[in-house]
């Protein structure tokens, strides 16, 4: 059936198949992306768990199903899941109230 | 999570549909709603030539000795609780100690259920082993532990007869636990694990083994069985003193009260695309059933504890009962199979010690 909206679901799926019309450029970038997942200074676990940070805060319904699932493949749990979505808020949020000093230089300069 | 009185009865006290193990065979060969049924478990060994698959050498004897457990827990393979009765009788385990005599290869005998010391005759049955000098493994949930006053003294019964005690915890979070096991089982637990401490388990230096079992609490396949156990031991050691040897990651098998959980969940398909997508042929090599032979409650042998839960006898041309033990005809026998079975070649591959791969 078609879907009626922007995002599919099953699109995550056939994330591949982008290779389909730029071949190498495609293949780069799944090789870095496989790389960058992998075990390294940071755990799997801790890696899985700054993606669905980021997924927040990109707003990508694709990203957080996928990091949903594999953090918790990854070990992680329900706590851990919510503090890591507190730290892309926190910074998300942070980054709009920080500009407000920008805002109360502007205010001042042009008040008496 | 609220667990209703229906919950804590098995699939067979709730006369549940699932509880016919032909109509669970039924939905794992049934097509997918999509219309594309997955490739059948044999066609895929085929391809990576396993087919017939074979044992490699019989090490392990695993017997089931009953479906009695304090537990009611989701995601439980055997549909065991306290409302099932099957129990091996003492004159069932004499001719498994009569097949591990004639069977000097058959190193390891493997203790589970349900909740193995719950069986009379438990402590008799790990004696008379321990006297034939073979290494003894328990499945022991630990809340049997702290479940009655005459079960305290396990984990000394455990460290005299040097078991190496394999211990479900699914997760080192209580809420996790609980949500799979029953709700107050992660405190139990920790409490039975530090008992098992006490006594010199998981401890360095004491020769004493304590392995843990990671199961998923969901519908999803475990991770990395090293990146799991470090995780594990630091936050066991960190919120609960609690120390143990390995973590080993187990994938739930799509069959019995998890198949009732994917199909009430809607989440069937999506995994059983899981398991097939993560068909691992390094992993197919491995399967346990190669190197086990399972016996059930009544003495019947099966290629695995699975296949014993799902009724499906080792082949007829084999001894099908403990009583008729022949380890060379055994070990001559093709391995029985189903769809079921993806759940032991997924991924990094699962078997009852853990990851294959």
């Amino acid at each position: 059936m078609e879907k009626n909206t922007y995002y599919n679901p099953a699109d995550l799926a056939k994330f591949g198949n982008v290779t389909e019309w730029q071949a190498e450029m495609g293949r780069k970038f799944f090789d870095y992306y496989g790389e960058v997942f992998k075990e390294g200074a940071l755990t799997e676990r801790e890696k899985s768990l700054i993606a669905l940070a980021v997924a927040h805060a990109v707003q990508c319904p694709y990203c957080i199903d996928a990091y949903t699932s594999d953090s918790l493949q990854k070990g992680a749990d329900e706590a851990q899941m919510m503090e890591a979505v507190h730290v892309a808020v926190a910074i998300k949020g942070g980054a709009a109230l920080v500009h407000s000093v920008q805002m109360m230089n502007k205010a001042k300069e042009l008040s008496m | 999570m609220e667990i209703s009185a229906n919950q804590r009865l098995s699939l067979t006290g709730r006369h549940h549909p699932l509880a016919d193990t032909g109509y669970q065979l039924t939905v794992l060969n049934a097509a997918q709603t999509s219309g594309a049924a997955w490739p059948a478990f044999g066609s895929k060994l085929r391809e990576t030539g396993l087919l017939p698959l074979r044992p490699t050498g019989i090490s392990t004897l695993q017997l089931n000795v009953g479906k009695m457990c304090n537990q009611t827990c989701k995601h439980c393979h055997v549909d065991a609780g306290p409302d099932r009765t099957e129990i091996m009788t003492r004159e069932t385990m004499a001719l498994c100690l009569e097949a591990l005599r004639q069977a000097p290869d058959m190193q390891v005998v493997d203790l589970t259920g349900g909740a193995p010391e719950m069986n009379p005759d438990f402590r008799w049955l790990v004696e008379q082993v321990s006297a034939l000098g073979r290494q003894i493994i328990v499945r022991c949930n630990l809340t049997i532990i702290v479940a009655n006053k005459k079960y305290h003294d396990l984990p000394e019964f455990f460290a005299r007869h040097r078991v190496r005690v394999v211990s479900s915890l699914p997760h080192f979070s209580a809420a996790r636990t609980d949500a799979q096991r029953g709700e107050g089982v992660f405190e139990r637990s920790i409490r039975a694990l530090k008992m098992l401490n006490a006594v010199g388990y998981g401890q360095e230096g004491s020769g004493l083994t304590l392995d843990l079992v990671y199961n998923p609490s969901g519908a999803f396949l475990p991770g990395s069985q090293a990146g799991l156990e470090r995780d594990f031991k630091q936050r066991l050691r960190r919120e609960h003193g609690v120390e143990f040897n390995s973590l080993l990651t187990i994938t739930n098998l799509p069959i019995s009260r998890f198949l009732d959980y994917l199909l009430e969940s809607g989440n069937y398909a999506a995994y059983m695309d899981k398991l097939v997508q993560g068909y691992n042929p390094a992993a197919a090599a491995n399967v346990m059933c190669r190197s086990t032979l399972s016996v059930g409650w009544d003495g019947q042998l099966y290629d695995c504890d699975f296949n014993q839960m799902l009724e499906l006898p080792v082949e007829a041309r084999a001894p099908r009962h403990i009583r008729d033990f022949n380890l060379a005809r055994l070990q001559e026998r093709s391995i029985v199979l189903n769809q079921h079975c993806y759940g032991c070649t997924a991924g990094a591959g699962s078997s009852c010690g853990g990851a294959t791969v």
